[in-house]
């Protein structure tokens, strides 16, 4: 026997405990929970986001973004490190970005079904799990093969970021790539182009948007790391803007020193290690609003 | 000049046959007079199509005239589109695919060991089912695609000339003259038909392929398309996959009727002939089923 259908009249008078009444309420049970769950995985970030502003906003001024730590007693600013993390993620960054985005091509237009595909995503998959004090020990041991121990430059610690961001890169524009429709490489072929013209001018153009937000994800993912830059960058007061002379600051390191050594004046020092992580997260703020909206400009609607 | 079927065939098998020089695009476009340029036929010869293991298409043996519009029709599945796709070595394009036989362009085999595919496409131009102009480029740019992905060098003037013959030859110009530099995305599903269509004749191959050209379009679109094959066809060679009777008998002059007798037997071309003869007294009981609606 079917059940009767919902009329009008039933459904907007429908008593407590009718089946009716029960699918609603279970309805709204279900969305307070998850609206709930919701808030509560926002809260750590809302509470964070607050406590660093806070704490952060008295240690900013012009001298913060102006001078560098050299010479002050108890004053300077974080120059040095501001720049620093500028050229460090930057270097680390023209490192990753060419060869994730060659090994995604690799891996999507030219792979197939071969076995040195499926070795490289497994590799891959692995390299997305390295903690980054080991990409920063490879950094170092590399170096010091080379140059000798005790060697620091600004370098090495874009190496170990970049370690650390290309399995990100490969990944990203392995999935980027893939979205591109094969009707346009067809469309490429059948006027007689070549397979890497193919590529370069149809395939990546089209995908260009969504590379660009893959490289900006693995950026945000490594600008905050101090283990690997700790190990290979050093510390250091003065402007270096030179990655392959010497020792480099950077908002991170700076961060951890100012709290960990705090000069004469110790709230100064505190107030500008919440200063430094203010700018961090400010840096990948503005990197993301970039991002998005490059995203937005270049997209292409492929059907 | 081309040689007869058979020396074609005698000269393949003696090895090395040496990529004929075609005709290929000169710099300076053709003045209007392009209809100077003889079209050419096309040939499969005992072609075999694969799949890896699976047998596609059996032994297909046909001719594509020149200034004619060649229908492929059949029911779903039976080997039309991939047989096409073999016509401009597009079918090799599927991992695993294979060819075995011969198609000649001109008396020339395409599949001969050392003729490179990526010249074999340039001759054989294809349009497809689903309209696919470039969405990164703009109307210009992809009318002018085939010159500019193969970094043709051609000055701007002489692009523009290319630009506005081929448009005006898919009956597109007068549309879209002043947006050419709109992205291509920006038309309507039959203008970016014709728009793939330009794309196609820009780079002026010998043959066009088109594969169910209309059947994203609506009727007033199709007819346009039709109406504009009718006329491409006094300077290309054409092959149209249709699914549609209706249509192979308005827009063609040949007709090729290819059947599949079961799921997983390989589909086989069963007649080719002139279109009114094919619809009105086929000599096939299989092709007659078929064109009466039978089955299909």
């Amino acid at each position: 026997m079917a059940a009767p259908r919902d009329s009008p009249a039933t459904l907007l008078t429908a008593p407590a405990g009718s089946p009716v009444w029960r699918r609603k309420a279970l309805n709204r049970v279900m969305t307070a929970i998850i609206a709930g769950a919701f808030a509560l995985a926002m809260l750590p970030l809302l509470s964070l986001l607050f406590e660093v502003a806070k704490r952060g906003i008295p240690g900013l001024s012009i001298e913060f973004f102006t001078t560098s730590a050299r010479g002050a007693i108890g004053g300077g600013g974080a120059a040095h490190a501001i720049v620093g993390t500028l050229v460090i993620t930057g270097v680390a960054a023209a490192i990753s970005v060419p060869i994730g985005i060659m090994a995604a091509i690799y891996l999507t237009e030219y792979g197939g079904r071969s076995r040195l595909r499926r070795w490289l995503t497994f590799f891959v998959d692995v390299m997305t799990g390295i903690p980054s004090i080991v990409a920063g020990l490879f950094a170092f041991a590399l170096f010091a093969l080379i140059f000798g121990p005790g060697v620091r430059l600004g370098v090495m610690g874009s190496v170990a970021l970049a370690v650390l961001m290309v399995p990100i890169v490969i990944r990203s524009s392995e999935e980027v790539l893939k979205i591109v429709p094969n009707h346009l490489r067809e469309a490429s072929y059948a006027l007689g182009t070549p397979k890497w013209r193919t590529i370069a001018k149809v395939v990546l153009p089209t995908a260009f948007a969504g590379l660009v937000t893959g490289v900006m994800i693995a950026v945000a993912r490594i600008i905050g790391e101090t283990a690997p830059l700790l190990v290979t960058t050093g510390v250091v007061d003065s402007i270096n803007s030179n990655p392959f002379d010497g020792r480099m600051q950077n908002l991170a390191v700076y961060a951890y020193s100012e709290y960990r050594t705090p000069g004469v004046m110790k709230q100064a020092s505190y107030d500008r290690a919440w200063a430094a992580a203010l700018t961090l997260i400010a840096i990948v703020m503005i990197l993301n609003v970039v991002a998005r909206l490059i995203y937005r400009r270049y997209k292409t609607e492929t059907r | 000049m081309p040689g007869t079927t058979d020396t074609a065939r005698v000269r393949s098998e003696a090895g090395q046959e040496p990529v004929p020089t075609p005709q290929a695009p000169s710099t300076t476009p053709e003045p209007a007079a392009a209809e100077g340029r003889q079209a050419k036929t096309i040939e499969a010869r005992n072609l075999n199509l694969f799949y890896g293991d699976f047998h596609a298409v059996e032994n297909v043996t046909m001719t594509i005239a020149p200034n004619k519009v060649t229908a492929l029709i059949g029911s779903s599945g039976c080997g039309k589109t991939t047989f096409l796709r073999s016509l401009n070595r597009m079918h090799e394009l599927n991992p695993g695919a294979r060819v075995e036989g011969e198609v000649t362009l001109d008396g020339h085999d395409i599949y001969a060991r050392g003729v490179d595919p990526v010249q074999v496409r340039r001759l054989v131009g294809m349009v497809f089912q689903s309209p696919n102009p470039f969405p990164t480029m703009s109307i210009y740019d992809n009318v002018a695609a085939g010159l500019n992905l193969n970094a043709t060098r051609i000055k701007k003037a002489d692009k523009d000339a290319v630009v506005e013959r081929s448009l005006r030859g898919a009956h597109l110009w007068e549309e879209v003259k002043d947006r050419l530099d709109k992205p291509g995305s920006s038309l309507s599903g039959g203008q970016q038909q014709r728009l793939c269509i330009a794309r196609a004749i820009a780079v002026e191959p010998e043959v066009l392929l088109m594969d169910e050209p209309c059947s994203a379009l609506d009727p007033v679109a199709t007819l346009a398309i039709e109406d504009l094959i009718g006329e491409l066809k006094s300077k290309y060679t054409i092959a149209i996959v249709t699914h549609n009777m209706q249509q192979a008998a308005r827009a063609s002059d040949i007709t090729a009727f290819f059947n599949l007798e079961e799921t997983g037997r390989p589909g086989r071309l069963v007649e080719v002939g002139e279109t009114e003869t094919i619809f009105t007294s086929p000599s096939e009981q299989a092709t007659e089923d078929y064109v009466s609606g039978r089955f299909g």
